[in-house]
């Protein structure tokens, strides 16, 4: 099993106390399955991610990872975890500024050791940003962007890509396109890809989807 | 007030007086006092009499130059004891103070010495005589015959006089009165010199001759505690020559006091009330009101002349300052003088 | 409508309060320093001018004797030939300076002290009073005399009658000199003739004291300015980045119909207010700066030039209120350029935080012109020179193009670094720390000028340091040195001594004028002991040879460069032309020195016999001679000086001038580091952003934390390399172009690789210590507030 998420509880402070976001939370992803979360604004879709990711702690219940317990790790653990298994696609401000589209896209593959040039080389032609490596970040469209976190997310090779609204902020049209993209290249990797979107359109493209309602899955 | 103000103050009782300090009121504290009757001893009597708190050796001078144009002169040595006794080095309880000025028509110069007593910068010797502040000196093998010499920032002079008469005597043969209350001092005149010398003045050296008139005094309180100034004159008016003082009293009442010197310096002495003075004209001179127009008046020998300034801003702007400078007269004499005021600032 | 025009505006400081912080405490920090420095400078100076005033010393001519003592009957005579001048006696008495005055003829009385008791007066004139400080009097041990406590006389300094002091110092009839009042009469007889013994000096711009102790002053005004420069750095900063976070607020008011004239003017009150209050902090602060450091400045200086400072410091309303114009001007200053931007911006300019930290290519290019065309000024200027002002002015183009030029070099140096990296780490490290500089650099050049002020005084002093103990060895060359009474003592002693040492050096000298200025003539007696250790800056071929042989005299460099003498040039002593064939460094001399042999001396001044002697001989013998000197010949204790105790003496001195260089050396390493301190903190949360997607893609934030030491590491050494060259040019400007126009010698220049690497590693660590804080907030940052960059709701 790929991921295994067990009984997860999450709450953050709020003004009259803490404010439960996950209230108990069971899921489980095979290899190369993709799964859409959705669900309204607050019913702790992104959340989820996070804590999926190794981004953030549950308060309670656990998240496995391969097997791995990522409760269990400590914060070099997780980082180590998120370098080298997981890729994350945020909605904004996924790029590292100061560094160009080529660094952006192989720097979590570099950074754990796992770069394959051929492949890197080739997902920027299919994301069509060959032209752009030698730009900055704020030198790209948004759609651009979003792209080169893609490319860069994959160059990774991860077991698990998390999308939290990545296609937020595109236009449907580019929406689209990207999202094909993507789960034309997950399948190849045969990672797992969890996506997070409000977008029933977008969620009937992927292989499974979970609603989230108030904290729990209806 | 600084310490020249304060060497000031002991020259001029009155105002110290009028400034509250005490130790230097009224009262004698083992000074001498004069008493009557005056007697003197010259030659010794020229020189200092340090058992006395206040002496002065006081010379002026109408002067005229080569194309007539007329100057007047003054030097002045004045000797205070802070304490009757001589003493040597620099604690010696003497101070010393000279005044100098030359007078022209349209310009003043003045300059002032100080000095200790009992270290030699100034002192006062009657035979030899010489009386002497730093380079300023007036000195002479007797009293007839006189170097004097002076020098400022802006001038200078050097002048030989000659006694052309004999000494004379004020008040009661030399005991003159100050007050209604009889405070006095020992004062006697030399009116008679002709003086001759260089004046030297921003413009050059001006060659100079006329008439002198030297005044010597001691007492140890010459003035009483309601006395807020004087007007002192000495004239020359051709038939003979008239020493007159105005002393003025805080409630506006004054005391006066006149000796009348024939040529041959024979002298009359006149009471209170007989010499008469008021002014008729005032100038403003910096920032002060002082009469420098007077009717003076002597009826006893006919005398009621106008006594103008010849420079009415003649201001003696020294650590205390006075009023200076020589006059002419006209009137029922012709004539010329000096004229000295003090109490108007 | 202006009140909620406020009250818009305010709330900006309610939201960001580290920024009004910053605000204030750094132009508190400037203005502190600076009004520190001068209230020090400005308490040194009334202290000067009030031993000027008493002593009349430069203000006045003087005149004065060879042998120091002026018959009282010369004083008489001088008087009496028309010479308007006032008596002076000095002496030490319990180690005590006793100086007797005559309130008479002195030019102002009894200076100082107030002599408006008229019975006081009588008591000075007829009795004697010492004026002092409490201290000053109860050190002095002579009875009978009636004693006033004065704040306003020098400290270590006691005022009397010049009477009173005849009898303490037991100097009945002797004067030590006289002074000529400005007004004398249309005539008087000449000097020569009345006194020929006497010798006239003319009035000297300033004063001995206060000429020597201006360099002192002039290194503390500079050091002032420059941590008022690095402070204003700071202010900058801080209100740039509150101008471009308040548009939005300023945008929104515009766009609700608010004249931008009221606007303005309602952002300068503001500043005008925290600028006051700041200003306020800054003089208080400053006080406490002055106080801690007056006791050692007032050392020094006493020390090293005779000068007595009151050790205790008055708050002086020309001082308050000049810190507090200085805290004002600063932030007008700094404030202009943003004030014009707010008339300038069009109704909907949007915030651009982010673009003001970055800087656009053609204002870098416009500020590496500038730097560039500031550095080739000062280049002009050190090769024109002439002038202190034109020296000042180097000082400025050199620091101010330096300061532009950092960033340029800095971003240059950071794109090698990026270029050449080969991990992936490296290339973020690189990329990421250039990406800063925009923002960082205001602080960066904060620490610039600080390091290099550091760098620059730091060298000069110990120059002076180094050039000083070398001249001492010169001039101390001699194991004891011993000193006569009186002639007949002399002869005595040097009797005495010849056959119990090496050889006996006679000292004699005199005063006199040479070229129109006053000068002293030595004639030491020919002996290899001044051959070896007297070095010459400029000498005539077969200098000392032909000095030797009375053909020639040595002069000090003061007496060259004021005389504009040089080497052949003839100079006049006691009617005799002689060329000069050397010229010699003599540090700290306020006046010229000519140098000839003894054979010559002899000839020129025949009546002068050496009363001082310096001996050679085994320096273990010393101790064993004095005691002989003192136990067998009579000769007094004090009439004995230990060449090592003399030398030791000197070099404490200089360790209390490190003391004051050193404390400030920190000052303002410390408000650079502050500067540091507050960019980052300012930067923190800008940065978020550029930080998250590196935390989210595999780092630690405790990493990330490391990595901020690191690049505050990084850009502080590259900052103090930078600066090391700069503080050297700044060092060279001070001795070879500001001391030489300001005091007449040039200080050889020394380096100190110790000292700087020091300095390096004091910068490194104010760096260090500056970026700690924000390293660690960043290492503690929830991951929640790493994720809302995200997310759609930040």
């Amino acid at each position: 099993m790929l991921l295994r998420v067990t009984d997860l509880h999450k709450s953050f402070p709020g003004p009259d106390g803490p404010l439960p976001i996950l209230r108990g939370i069971d899921l489980e992803m095979r290899a190369g399955e993709t799964l859409a979360l959705t669900g309204e604004s607050g019913s702790g879709k992104s959340t989820l991610l996070h804590l999926v990711g190794g981004l953030d702690l549950p308060d309670s219940g656990t998240v496995a990872l391969d097997g791995t317990d990522i409760g269990a790790l400590d914060d070099a653990g997780r980082a180590r975890l998120r370098r080298d298994q997981v890729g994350v696609v945020f909605q904004q401000f996924n790029l590292i500024p100061s560094l160009t589209v080529a660094s952006n896209i192989s720097f979590q593959a570099r950074l754990g050791g796992t770069e394959d040039p051929v492949w890197t080389e080739a997902l920027a032609h299919r994301m069509g940003l060959a032209d752009q490596l030698a730009k900055y970040p704020e030198q790209l469209s948004g759609g651009q962007q979003q792209r080169v976190a893609i490319a860069r997310t994959l160059a990774a090779k991860p077991r698990l890509i998390l999308a939290d609204e990545p296609t937020g902020n595109l236009d449907e049209a580019t929406a689209d396109r990207v999202l094909a993209l993507m789960l034309e290249l997950a399948a190849e990797t045969d990672a797992g890809l969890l996506m997070v979107t409000h977008s029933q359109r977008l969620a009937a493209r992927m292989g499974r989807e979970l609603h989230l309602r108030a904290g729990r899955i209806a | 007030m600084n310490v020249r103000g304060l060497a000031f103050l002991l020259f001029l009782p009155v105002a110290a007086v009028a400034q509250g300090f005490a130790g230097l009121g009224t009262e004698t504290e083992g000074f001498a006092v004069p008493q009557r009757p005056a007697f003197f001893d010259f030659p010794a009597d020229h020189g200092a009499h340090p058992g006395y708190r206040i002496e002065w050796w006081y010379v002026t001078a109408n002067l005229e130059g080569e194309y007539g144009t007329p100057y007047g002169l003054q030097w002045t040595l004045f000797r205070s004891a802070l304490a009757p006794e001589p003493g040597t080095g620099w604690s010696a309880p003497q101070l010393w103070m000279g005044h100098a000025a030359v007078t022209t028509p349209d310009a003043h110069h003045v300059a002032e010495r100080l000095a200790r007593g009992g270290i030699g910068q100034a002192g006062a010797t009657a035979a030899p005589f010489a009386a002497w502040i730093d380079d300023w000196q007036i000195a002479g093998p007797d009293f007839d015959t006189l170097t004097m010499t002076a020098s400022g920032p802006d001038f200078a002079f050097d002048t030989t006089l000659t006694a052309q008469g004999p000494i004379v005597f004020h008040g009661d043969s030399g005991y003159s009165v100050k007050s209604a209350q009889g405070q006095a001092s020992y004062y006697y005149s030399q009116p008679f010199y002709d003086i001759a010398g260089t004046l030297t003045l921003p413009e050059g050296e001006v060659a100079v001759t006329g008439e002198a008139w030297l005044d010597r005094e001691w007492s140890s309180q010459p003035l009483s505690e309601d006395q807020t100034g004087w007007d002192w004159f000495s004239l020359s008016l051709g038939t003979g020559k008239l020493m007159g003082f105005r002393l003025r009293q805080i409630d506006g009442s004054v005391y006066t006091s006149a000796t009348w010197i024939d040529p041959q310096g024979r002298t009359t002495a006149y009471p209170d009330g007989a010499f008469q003075a008021e002014p008729v004209m005032r100038t403003e001179v910096r920032g002060n009101t002082v009469p420098t127009g007077w009717r003076v008046q002597l009826a006893a020998k006919g005398v009621d002349v106008t006594v103008a300034a010849l420079n009415p801003q003649a201001w003696m702007d020294t650590t205390v300052a006075y009023w200076e400078g020589p006059v002419t007269v006209s009137g029922s004499h012709d004539g010329h003088g000096y004229l000295e005021m003090t109490g108007y600032d | 409508m202006t009140r909620a025009g406020l009250q818009a505006l305010l709330s900006h400081w309610r939201r960001n309060p580290l920024q009004l912080f910053t605000l204030v405490v750094g132009l508190s920090l400037a203005t502190a320093l600076w009004s520190g420095v001068q209230a020090v400078n400005a308490e040194a100076r009334a202290s000067y001018d009030a031993a000027a005033e008493t002593l009349g010393e430069g203000r006045y001519a003087q005149i004065t004797a060879p042998g120091g003592v002026i018959p009282q009957d010369r004083y008489i005579a001088l008087r009496r030939a028309g010479w308007r001048v006032s008596p002076v006696l000095e002496g030490r008495l319990d180690g005590v300076r006793v100086v007797g005055f005559d309130p008479l003829t002195a030019p102002n009385g009894f200076g100082p002290v107030d002599l408006s008791d008229n019975a006081l007066t009588l008591d000075v004139l007829l009795n004697g009073v010492l004026f002092g400080t409490a201290e000053a009097l109860n050190r002095l041990g002579a009875p009978d005399v009636a004693r006033v406590v004065s704040a306003q006389v020098a400290p270590s300094m006691v005022l009397t009658d010049v009477g009173t002091a005849q009898e303490l110092l037991q100097a009945d009839g002797q004067l030590s000199r006289l002074i000529v009042l400005p007004e004398q009469p249309i005539r008087q007889r000449a000097l020569a003739e009345v006194a020929p013994d006497l010798t006239l000096r003319a009035p000297q711009t300033g004063g001995d004291v206060a000429q020597l102790t201006d360099s002192f002053h002039l290194n503390l005004t500079a050091f002032g300015l420059l941590s008022f420069a690095v402070g204003i750095f700071i202010v900058h900063g801080a209100i740039g980045l509150a101008f471009e976070q308040r548009r939005p607020v300023i945008r929104t008011l515009r766009a609700l119909g608010f004249p931008l004239r009221r606007l303005i003017a309602l952002i300068a009150a503001e500043l005008l207010v925290i600028s006051l209050l700041a200003g306020t902090i800054g003089v208080g602060l400053g006080y406490v700066v002055a106080a801690a450091l007056l006791p050692d400045v007032a050392a020094t200086l006493d020390g090293l030039y005779g000068a007595s400072i009151s050790g205790t410091l008055q708050l002086r309303p020309d001082w308050w209120l000049s810190g507090l114009a200085i805290a004002v001007g600063g932030t007008a200053l700094a404030a202009t350029s943003s004030l014009w931007q707010l008339a300038q911006m069009p109704l909907l300019a949007s915030a651009r935080p982010r673009a003001w930290a970055m800087q656009s290519g053609a204002r870098r290019l416009w500020q590496a012109g500038a730097a560039a065309g500031l550095l080739g000024l000062a280049v002009a200027l050190s090769l024109v020179g002439g002038s202190l002002l034109l020296g000042f002015a180097m000082l400025a183009a050199l620091l101010i193009g330096a300061a532009l030029a950092l960033p340029v070099i800095l971003d240059r140096v950071l794109a090698f670094g990026a270029a050449r990296a080969r991990s992936v780490m490296a290339e973020w490290f690189w990329a990421d720390t250039r990406q800063q500089l925009p923002g960082l650099s205001l602080a960066l050049m904060a620490l610039l000028l600080a390091m290099a002020a550091n760098v620059g005084v730091s060298t000069m002093v110990s120059s002076f340091r180094l050039t000083f103990t070398g001249f001492l060895d010169q001039r101390l060359a001699s194991e004891l040195y011993v000193y006569a009474d009186d002639a007949e003592q002399a002869a005595a002693l040097a009797a005495y001594l010849a056959p119990r040492v090496d050889q006996v050096l006679p000292i004699q000298s005199v005063d006199q004028q040479v070229a129109g200025l006053p000068a002293e003539i030595h004639g030491p007696a020919a002996h290899e002991t001044y051959r070896a250790h007297w070095l010459f800056l400029q000498e005539a071929p077969d200098a000392w040879p032909r000095i030797e042989a009375g053909q020639g005299a040595a002069i000090n460099e003061q007496l060259a460069r004021r005389g504009g003498l040089s080497i052949g040039d003839e100079i006049t002593v006691a009617d005799r032309r002689l060329p000069v064939l050397g010229i010699y460094g003599d540090y700290g001399n306020p006046i010229g020195q000519v140098l000839v042999t003894a054979t010559l001396f002899a000839e020129l001044f025949p009546a002068v016999r050496a009363e001082r002697f310096g001996l050679r001989m085994e320096a273990g013998d010393v101790s064993a001679l004095a005691e002989d000197l003192r136990d067998d010949f009579g000769l007094a204790e004090d009439n004995m000086i230990d060449q090592a105790q003399l030398k030791a003496f000197s070099l404490e001195v200089f360790d209390r001038t490190f003391t004051v260089t050193a404390a400030l050396n920190v000052l303002t390493l410390a408000v650079a580091g502050f500067a540091i301190l507050m960019s980052l903190l300012t930067l923190a949360t800008m940065r978020l952003p550029q930080l998250a997607p590196v935390w989210a893609q595999g780092l630690t934030r405790a990493r990330l934390g490391r990595i901020e030491i690191l690049r505050a590491v990084l850009l502080a050494l590259l900052t103090a390399v930078l600066a090391l060259p700069l503080g050297l040019a700044l060092a060279w400007t001070l001795l070879a172009v500001v001391n030489v126009e300001a005091f007449g010698w040039r200080l050889p220049m020394f380096l100190f690789p110790l000292d700087y690497a020091r300095l390096t590693v004091f910068a490194v660590l104010a760096a260090v210590l500056a970026a700690l804080w924000p390293a660690r907030k960043l290492s503690r940052t929830r991951p929640s507030e790493l994720l809302k960059v995200f997310s759609n709701e930040r």
